[in-house]
């Protein structure tokens, strides 16, 4: 099978646009691929267990060439490359401010901070600790969930928080117990982290022995902390379907409304924040919320960690502040001859070259800290799959176009690879992708097919995206791709 | 009511009534209880499933469904488990090579557990190790900036300390029935 | 209890609260936190749906009922979603119908089945919405291969090949039932709907009582199809082929045939029956009066052991044993309770027996050429017919139990015009039935049967002076469970039928009966817990348990699709018949029952209880526990 790529005219793609739903005409573009497509529906195979692809093909480095060799990396103690705020924060001090003033005003002092959850979604801390605490909580219980699960890939950042700023974390949500009014935190820690468990362990009953756990950390406070490890599932990260697993089911995510805060875990009313928001909000209470604000956007305050890996010279946990310049996260991380980086993990979107300009925000370019930079010579097609595997591996099977779509634009990106997808079917798949972004019971879903059609926007040669015949010429717009 | 045969193995009753004793008989006391199981044995049988049901009070497909649905607690493993991470960053920094190596190494293809029930290895999704990619979990710890020596390397010294174990309970107790041989 | 997406209600669900919400374009005054799908039925709105069913909560897995959620980026599942103040909903926008197709396109694929030959071609719901939405020809992956496929019976067949995971079976049988066999194993491509470890129905704990076949929209879930033998045997001129009909399919099969639930055809239907070839057309009631008979002297017999003679071995509550789903959930999940099951067979068992046994011979006919043929609402009567006890000569005493649905398979493959038919009555000598006999088919109605005969023995007067089955109040906190309580303020002599039984009923005077009714082995499953626990139940004297909700009208083989409305238009039926029968000048006793008074004196001349009768009438049980006896492999893996 002979692909001949003829270069592709540049589109200009508007720094401001951000694709939810690709429409087809954008895909096709003035490129003109010359494939030898096989006719009819084609049901491919269950796929073989395998490993990721490293098949070459024409000679360009496949998904699996190291462009920077494991042992020329640059170590770095404690993974983490930038100086980082949380690591000068004195344990203890958050939790002091907070236990002097009422739970209401500490709320506030969240609220005012502008701190967004920082495990992607990115929902106003303080609004969420205000909804949990004035939900009615029908048996007096109200939880603290503390969402260890990541498993977003490409993230690491929880990982190096657990390990060297675990206190932090608890602190954190005793803050929030105390916030909301309530006497239990959970830590649900994923399975792949089982090496951070006796750390965490001892840390807890280090501080129940100082009394900042336990019985009366303040008249009138009492607050537990123990923990529960997942079992492998990234879906378990979703909170709804975090809280079913701690309930001892199936991680499935819980239609919603309604939310957590209002019926959360055994039906109470339970705030589940990240790892890094509950650091962060020990700090704000510590410092001050305009200490926190006086960084990063408007609305998105604060500084944030991302984790930086893949075609790096120097792969690690970064501190950046808000409203960073994707180019200026790739300078640091030496990975300057980027073609694109993954940035939001499997779940967020692949940003081209030509937009390192943009940021990283909430209101910009979202992440839960993921950044996964792909070097000039990775098979593009190979990303996208490698994404979509795992998209299909961690679909929980509860609905429809989760549970069938993944496999089915998986499908895809194998055809299009082989050459073998004609121009109706893609069509089709961006549809259904489409589908899956409204239709799915969860972020999951609903965010599977993200990277999938940002790569067809931006790379359709490399995605080997089919010329439709009779597409009307105005249509091809005057740019495209890199 | 659970009508255990007379030929069921008491001890897999007696050690799930005293997991339930230590972590509760609510039902978000299931996937500890199932954790722990997993972990001792290296697979939650059928029976410890009908017994947990039981304890639990759930209907015994409703536990499989649990145990289905997470990666650690389904299926069948060997004393020690080598789970290689095969999502992007890993995989651009070449963990096919290095699961192609461990194959060689133990003999046994991914998702295989060697003969002697020693060690298990098998493809996971990211383990967040990805800033050292390579990566893998061997047992409960993590082990990163994998090369294929270094990564045969880290099973060969799994299994040398599984032998050296082994050899000395065999010692110890003499022969004794391995639950956890093939 | 594998209950998918679980969600706490609303807060101001169910409170005083209005809210004002705008269903395409329609303003809708509806209470807080109520469905969007709840308010657009309320103003007339229909939105397709496929894993909703009334009986069930809520999953929204199915995502068919997406609709456009004013402020909200992606589509909302109508069905879980609760409404607010001022939302604003849309349900047939482009974006929403494009979503739909789609949705439906996904779940199409996921089938791997053989369409044009399932039973439910043609009445499928999946085929439905795709007419409905326009679906088809989406090029997606095989599902992957090894679902369960069982059909071994011997009352549901299970090809999940047909399965789109809308998980109705799964919560019928969770929620509903309290049994609990059918789960979601699996994740992600590799989910699927299974029993413990793909086995069979039959040694899993099922009860047989097909409520998941009839929650389930597609053809996946069936009962096991007897039709092909029923029709061989009419085919057959050496063979006597008989049907006893009981009420509760003939007040439904009505609804097969495009009649509004509720509509009895049981006068057509013997028409019909005849057409198809069966030699006679018996009425089951006959045999329920029998039930009555038998099963009150037996509940008198252990009221009088317990009370005179101080018996303590005696088992008391008494358990109705017509259900055999109920049966078979005793033996399974509370085999120490076997003593309390009346020993007395089921209606149908009754009518089998008696027909090898005394029928044949006194027709001249050899009972090995004699078919057994039942109409049954019940799945679950598959399995009673089969059981080994069941027989004669090694023959059963029923050959075929065929469901409502299976005989509207015969009808219409015969081109009978069912509503056209003009009516016919049943043949004797087992055709005389009571007003009793037909409410047996209605949560309740056993009960309320025994005790007009029982009461009547008792205190000589008239039983329906007593109860009527308004009378019987629900038990708080206790869903489909009510409770009564009857004083024998006055005791007769022993009627005629008992001489010999019982030397008076002085011992009776003053006391007060206790009774319970429970339908729904989940509800039946809280009874025995509270028995368990020395409660309420505990101290009863004769419960009726159906498997079923509803009872049998609600039963496993009955039309689908069954709601709580169409099981309340059956019921209507039942007791409109009953009151016809009073209406009309024809007994509403089971113990006025002409030809059963015959039965009695020239057949089981022992009397009720007695030898002939035990022999012939009465049956034991099987301790069955709920271990399942599985080889091989733990917990498959997930996919990789």
């Amino acid at each position: 099978m002979v692909v001949r790529v003829v270069p592709v005219l540049s589109a200009g793609v508007p720094a401001e646009r951000r694709t939810r739903v690709l429409r087809v005409q954008s895909l096709l573009l003035a490129l003109t691929v010359v494939v030898v497509t096989m006719a009819g529906p084609c049901r491919t195979q269950k796929r073989a267990r395998s490993g990721p692809k490293t098949r070459a093909v024409d000679g360009t480095a496949s998904i699996g060439s190291r462009q920077h060799s494991v042992r020329d990396r640059e170590m770095a103690p404690m993974s983490v490359r930038t100086p980082m705020t949380l690591a000068s924060i004195e344990t203890g001090t958050g939790l002091q401010r907070a236990l002097a003033q009422s739970p209401t005003d500490v709320v506030d002092v969240v609220d005012r901070s502008g701190i967004r959850g920082r495990g992607g979604a990115g929902f106003p801390t303080g609004r969420k600790w205000r909804l949990a605490a004035d939900s009615p909580a029908p048996d007096g219980r109200r939880y603290v969930v503390c969402n260890a699960d990541e498993g977003e890939p490409g993230t690491f950042k929880d990982r190096v928080l657990l390990a060297d700023l675990p206190d932090l974390v608890l602190e954190g949500m005793t803050i929030a117990g105390y916030a909301i009014g309530a006497t239990e935190g959970v830590v649900y820690l994923r399975g792949e982290y089982c090496y951070l468990r006796d750390g965490l362990v001892e840390r807890i009953g280090a501080r129940r022995a100082a009394g900042l756990l336990g019985n009366g950390v303040r008249p009138g406070f009492d607050f537990e902390i123990r923990l529960q490890l997942g079992s492998g599932a990234y879906v378990c990260g979703e909170e709804t379907a975090l809280l079913e697993s701690l309930e001892g089911r199936r991680g499935q995510p819980r239609s919603r409304p309604p939310y957590p805060v209002t019926s959360g875990l055994h039906g109470a009313p339970t705030v589940v924040d990240n790892v890094e928001t509950f650091a962060w909000v020990t700090a704000i209470l510590a410092k001050g919320a305009d200490w926190f604000s006086a960084v990063g956007t408007d609305r998105s305050t604060g500084p944030k960690l991302l984790s930086v890996s893949g075609d790096v010279a120097r792969p690690g946990v970064y501190e950046f502040p808000l409203g960073v310049p994707i180019a200026d996260v790739l300078a640091a991380a030496g990975g300057t001859d980027a073609r694109a980086v993954v940035v939001g993990g499997a779940a967020g979107q692949c940003v081209p070259a030509s937009l390192f300009g943009r940021t990283i925000s909430f209101e910009d370019v979202s992440t839960g800290g993921a950044f996964i930079v792909i070097g000039p010579d990775r098979v593009l097609l190979d990303v996208a799959e490698n994404i979509m595997e795992f998209f299909a591996d961690e679909s929980c099977g509860q609905c429809a176009p989760c549970r069938i779509g993944t496999v089915t634009i998986l499908d895809g990106i194998r055809r299009l690879r082989e050459g073998r997808c004609t121009p109706e079917h893609l069509e089709r798949l961006v549809r259904l992708a489409g589908t899956m972004q409204v239709t799915s019971l969860c972020g999951l879903g609903q965010s599977s097919p993200d990277v999938f059609l940002s790569l067809l926007e931006h790379f359709p040669q490399d995605m080997r995206v089919p010329a439709s015949p009779g597409l009307p010429a105005q249509l091809v717009p005057a740019g495209g791709g890199e | 009511m659970l009508n255990l045969p007379p030929e069921a193995d008491p001890a897999v009753a007696a050690e799930v009534d005293s997991l339930v004793a230590e972590h509760g008989r609510d039902r978000g006391a299931l996937l500890p209880v199932l954790q722990e199981v997993q972990r001792r044995h290296g697979e939650i049988s059928d029976l410890a499933v009908q017994v947990v049901a039981d304890r639990f009070g759930v209907p015994p497909v409703d536990v499989l469904g649990v145990v289905t649905f997470y990666r650690f607690l389904a299926g069948r493993r060997g004393r020690h488990v080598v789970r290689l991470c095969r999502t992007l960053s890993c995989a651009m920094a070449g963990a096919d090579d290095i699961g192609a190596r461990l194959e060689r190494e133990l003999g046994v293809p991914m998702g295989g557990t060697t003969d002697d029930g020693a060690v298990t290895v098998e493809w996971v999704h990211c383990i967040g190790q990805c800033d050292r990619a390579p990566a893998m979990l061997v047992d409960d710890d993590a082990v990163g900036d994998l090369d294929g020596d270094r990564a045969a390397e880290t099973v060969a010294a799994v299994r040398a300390r599984d032998r050296t174990l082994r050899d000395e309970v065999a010692v110890r107790v003499g022969p004794t029935d391995d639950q956890r041989s093939p | 209890m594998p209950v998918p997406a679980r969600n706490a209600p609303s807060p101001g669900a169910g409170t005083s609260t209005t809210v004002s919400v705008t269903v395409d374009g329609t303003r809708i005054d509806v209470p807080a936190g109520v469905t969007i799908l709840d308010a657009a039925d309320s103003a007339g709105i229909r939105i397709p749906t496929l894993c909703h069913h009334p009986d069930l909560r809520d999953a929204g897995v199915c995502r068919v009922c997406v609709v456009e959620v004013a402020g909200q980026r992606g589509l909302q599942a109508a069905c879980t979603y609760p409404v607010t103040d001022g939302v604003a909903v849309r349900t047939g926008s482009l974006r929403v119908t494009q979503a739909r197709r789609d949705v439906v396109d996904l779940l199409l694929a996921e089938q791997a089945g053989d369409c044009p030959a399932c039973l439910r071609y043609g009445r499928c719901e999946l085929h439905d919405l795709a007419a409905e939405v326009g679906a088809g020809g989406l090029d997606c992956p095989a599902p992957e291969p090894g679902r369960l496929v069982d059909l071994l019976g011997p009352s549901v067949a299970v090809d999940l090949n047909a399965c789109i995971g809308c998980l109705r079976c799964v919560r019928a049988c969770a929620e509903v039932q309290g049994i609990g066999v059918l789960g979601v194993v699996g994740r992600g491509p590799s989910t699927q709907v299974s029993t413990y470890g793909g086995l069979p129905l039959s040694q899993v704990s099922c009860i047989d009582c097909g409520q998941c076949v009839s929650h389930c929209p597609t053809g996946a879930l069936q009962a096991v199809d007897g039709t092909a033998d029923v029709l061989a045997a009419l085919a057959d001129p050496t063979k006597h082929v008989v049907i006893q009909t009981a009420p509760a399919p003939r007040a439904a099969i009505g609804e097969e045939f495009g009649l509004p639930a509720g509509t009895a055809v049981t006068w057509q239907l013997n028409t019909a029956l005849r057409m198809l070839g069966f030699e006679r057309v018996f009425d089951t009631t006959f045999a329920a009066d029998l039930t009555v008979i038998e099963e009150g002297t037996e509940l008198l017999l252990r009221l009088y052991r317990a009370l005179v003679q101080g018996d303590t071995a005696v088992a008391l509550p008494q358990f109705t044993s017509c259900s055999p789903g109920w049966v078979k959930d005793l033996e399974l999940r509370y085999p120490e309770y076997l003593a309390n099951l009346s020993s007395c067979r089921s209606p149908q068992q009754m009518f089998g027996s008696l027909l090898k046994t005394w029928y044949a011979p006194a027709h001249g006919l050899d009972p090995a050429d004699v078919v057994s043929v039942s109409l049954m609402p019940c799945t679950a009567k598959k399995f009673e017919a089969a059981r080994p006890e069941l027989t004669h000569d090694g023959r059963p005493d029923v050959d075929v139990a065929l469901t409502t649905r299976e005989l509207a398979r015969m009808v219409r493959g015969r081109g009978i015009a069912l509503t056209d038919l003009a009516p016919s009555d049943f043949d004797d000598p087992f055709g005389t039935a009571t007003g009793s006999g037909v409410i047996f088919g209605v949560t309740g109605g056993v009960m309320e049967s025994a005790l007009r005969t029982v009461v009547e023995w008792v205190t000589g007067q008239p039983g329906e002076e007593y109860l009527t089955h308004a009378d019987l109040a629900p038990v708080r906190g206790f869903d489909g469970v009510r409770y009564a309580e009857v004083t024998f303020d006055r005791v007769g002599p022993v009627p005629p039928i008992l001489t010999g039984l019982l030397p008076d009923l002085e011992w009776l005077r003053g006391v007060t009966l206790r009774v319970a009714v429970a339908h729904g082995t989940a509800n039946a499953h809280r009874v025995m817990e509270d028995i368990r626990a020395g409660g309420l139940f505990a101290s009863c004297h004769f419960i009726e348990f159906m498997a079923c909700p509803g009872g049998c009208l609600g039963g496993g083989g009955q039309p689908v699709p069954v709601t709580p409305a169409v099981r309340a238009a059956r019921a209507r039926a039942f007791y409109a018949e009953d009151e016809h029968y009073g209406a009309t000048g024809r007994t509403r006793k089971s113990h006025e029952n002409l030809a059963l008074q015959r039965l009695y004196r020239d057949v089981l001349v022992d009397g009720p209880c007695g030898p002939t009768s035990r022999r012939l009438l009465h049956t034991t049980y099987t301790a069955r526990g709920t271990y399942l006896p599985v080889g091989g492999e733990p917990g498959a893996e997930p996919a990789p």
